[in-house]
């Protein structure tokens, strides 16, 4: 998010005094770190993206073009709070996901439940009409570029680790999109209501023959998808440039996120949404120019060495 | 037959006066866009394949061709046929890579690529970022036809056209394209019945990425310019909707569609400015809610109620 050339003047006030000594192949050890800080916390987003992108697949079958259009919403919709109603943050953190998931439950009630007999290209057609009529409607609303927010107070300033300093906000951003992460593969996998989840998404015929209502659980899940699209919105407002751009330009990487991970686990797209994160954040340190298309690039590659993904089983 | 033939015959008249009623570059711009909407046609109407990357070729080759005919100094022809190649060969490498996966994840896969060739020109120093390359010069086609004059031109642009819709005619209608139906409508079978299913999806992928070149190139030299909206990913939702719009599966409906799109954008640029985006999404939104077979499908379906003749 942040472009930054090879240990530039950009990150020499974050600089430790003593840190000019540490050296990682020839980049200084903070410059490293605080890329690698960065490269996570946009995996932190590309797997909260992705993992919503998973269950929505698993449940409903269909790609959710617009979450990417929704992420963005999350984040426009949390500086409208601040700016027109006088939200704070904590409150947008509740309730701008809330929203958005409301938003699903109209969408899939009133739209993608039209389509779930026909092939599910018509769906991706769908959300892919719906991302642009959003994109298009922000960015003539409020243009394309950045709106600002800052940081809430709670977090301003950074923690001094000795080696780095830790934006507060970004170790917040970690933490938060870590723990719903684990709470999301938590309810799903350990839980009584994640067992209906995984049974229906295996069968929903037989499931809904033992009483369960299925068309009700595949509306919860698609709310419970976007609703984490909405939230990564909210944690991203303060980090990022809020911009009606925010989203088209995520999705298509959190696409190729999902096509290296494959969409056969829960677990499997965190690791490779936090892992993808990394490499890039990284390759900004080592070959800043290729830090736009690496993601791709390995895509490309995890096609002709495991054509499903690296956690995919074909279906 | 007879009937077909007057009708296309009627259609090719109208194609040769239109630049006499109609501004010649409107025209162009859209002939260009209804060749790459045909050729996109081949493989989501005829094969089945979602492609949510072909502005990549379409970009790729109009990058070529404005950069040999600019800087190496190329011929219009020669420099068409060099985008066009280009194409080709960008095709085959995306082509091998993508027919591994299939269904939604052959549209994700080429979305993804071809958001790596976008960004291959805007950081590469020869497409001149975000500038593009500008003032391609016209020239004259095989030395003979000055195309500066924008009636030859269109002719010009009209017989490429032409050249690229018989092509894909012919295909549709060869035992090649008969395969390829098949594989669209159900792929494993078409397997067991021993056709090498990969291999005719990526002939099918290169021929339509060829093609989506040949209209990419030709409107560079149209447009004499070549900027990053031509490799863009609304370049390629637009072909998308195109297709969708007229009908997909169909002969003429990516024609009809591509018209349509290029005048409701023309048309409503000046007017409504950035929600033409907001249009765009809106019409894609009714297509699949409520229009699924596109203008020219729901035509014919309405033709053969009317006529009491099932559709063959």
């Amino acid at each position: 998010m942040i472009e930054r050339r090879r240990g530039g003047p950009a990150i020499a006030p974050l600089l430790p005094s003593h840190a000019e000594m540490n050296q990682v192949f020839g980049v200084p050890l903070p410059a490293l770190l605080g890329q690698l800080m960065l490269g996570l916390v946009n995996g932190c987003f590309y797997a909260m993206l992705s993992l919503g992108l998973a269950i929505i697949f698993g449940m409903l079958n269909i790609i959710n073009f617009a979450h990417g259009a929704l992420y963005m919403m999350g984040a426009v919709f949390t500086w409208i709070a601040l700016m027109q109603f006088g939200i704070s943050y904590w409150w947008s953190l509740l309730l701008v996901p809330l929203v958005i998931a409301v938003l699903g439950v109209v969408v899939e009630r009133t739209m993608l439940r039209r389509l779930y007999k026909l092939d599910n290209l018509y769906s991706l057609l769908l959300t892919f009409g719906m991302a642009l009529v959003t994109e298009g409607f922000f960015r003539h609303r409020y243009g394309v570029s950045g709106l600002p927010y800052s940081i809430p107070d709670a977090f301003a300033g950074a923690f001094n680790l000795g080696f780095m300093f830790l934006p507060k906000y970004r170790a917040w951003v970690i933490g938060a999109s870590l723990l719903t992460c684990f709470a999301t593969w938590y309810v799903i996998e350990r839980t009584p209501m994640g067992a209906y989840l995984r049974a229906a998404t295996e069968n929903p015929k037989l499931v809904q023959a033992f009483g369960i209502n299925v068309p009700v659980m595949i509306t919860l899940t698609y709310a419970i998808g976007v609703g984490l699209a909405g939230l990564a919105g909210v944690l991203a407002a303060p980090a990022t440039q809020i911009s009606p751009l925010m989203g088209s330009n995520l999705i298509i990487v959190v696409f190729a996120v999902v096509v290296i991970g494959g969409m056969g686990s829960i677990l499997g797209s965190i690791v490779t949404g936090l892992g993808l994160g990394l490499i890039e954040g990284l390759t900004k340190v080592f070959y800043s120019q290729a830090a736009n298309t690496v993601v791709f690039l390995i895509m490309a590659l995890v096609l002709l060495v495991r054509p499903a993904g690296l956690f995919g089983k074909e279906r | 037959m007879n009937a077909r033939f007057i009708g296309y015959t009627a259609l090719l008249v109208i194609g040769l006066i239109a630049p006499f009623v109609v501004y010649p570059i409107f025209l162009m711009h859209a002939l260009c866009f209804a060749l790459f909407a045909c050729a996109f046609n081949l493989l989501l109407g005829y094969t089945g394949l979602l492609s949510f990357g072909h502005a990549a070729f379409f970009g790729t080759a109009a990058y070529t061709t404005g950069y040999a005919v600019k800087m190496m100094g190329l011929g219009p022809a020669a420099g068409i046929f060099a985008g066009t190649m280009a194409a080709v060969v960008l095709g085959s490498v995306f082509g091998m890579l993508v027919i591994q996966r299939q269904g939604i994840y052959f549209a994700m896969i080429t979305l993804a690529l071809a958001q790596l060739g976008y960004f291959f020109f805007l950081q590469s120093s020869f497409t001149g970022g975000e500038d593009g390359i500008q003032g391609i010069p016209r020239g004259r086609f095989l030395w003979m036809i000055n195309l500066e004059d924008d009636r030859k031109l269109y002719y010009v642009v009209l017989a490429i056209f032409l050249f690229g819709f018989v092509l894909i005619h012919r295909t549709i209608h060869s035992p090649f394209g008969q395969v390829l139906k098949a594989i669209r409508e159900n792929e494993p079978r078409a397997l067991s019945l021993g056709y090498d299913v990969n291999k005719y999806k990526l002939q099918a992928f290169v021929i339509s990425a060829a093609l989506s070149g040949l209209a990419g190139a030709t409107y560079a030299i149209v447009f004499t310019f070549v900027t990053l909206t031509s490799a863009d990913w609304h370049t390629s939702g637009d072909v998308v909707l195109m297709t969708l719009l007229g009908g997909m599966g169909t002969v003429f409906g990516p024609i009809v569609g591509a018209f349509a799109v290029v005048t409701l954008q023309s048309k409503l640029a000046d007017k409504v400015g950035s929600l033409v985006t907001v249009i765009m999404g809106a019409m894609f939104i009714v297509c699949v809610l409520l229009f699924r077979n596109g203008i020219v499908g729901e035509t014919v379906r309405l033709y053969y109620r009317v006529v009491g003749r099932r559709p063959d």
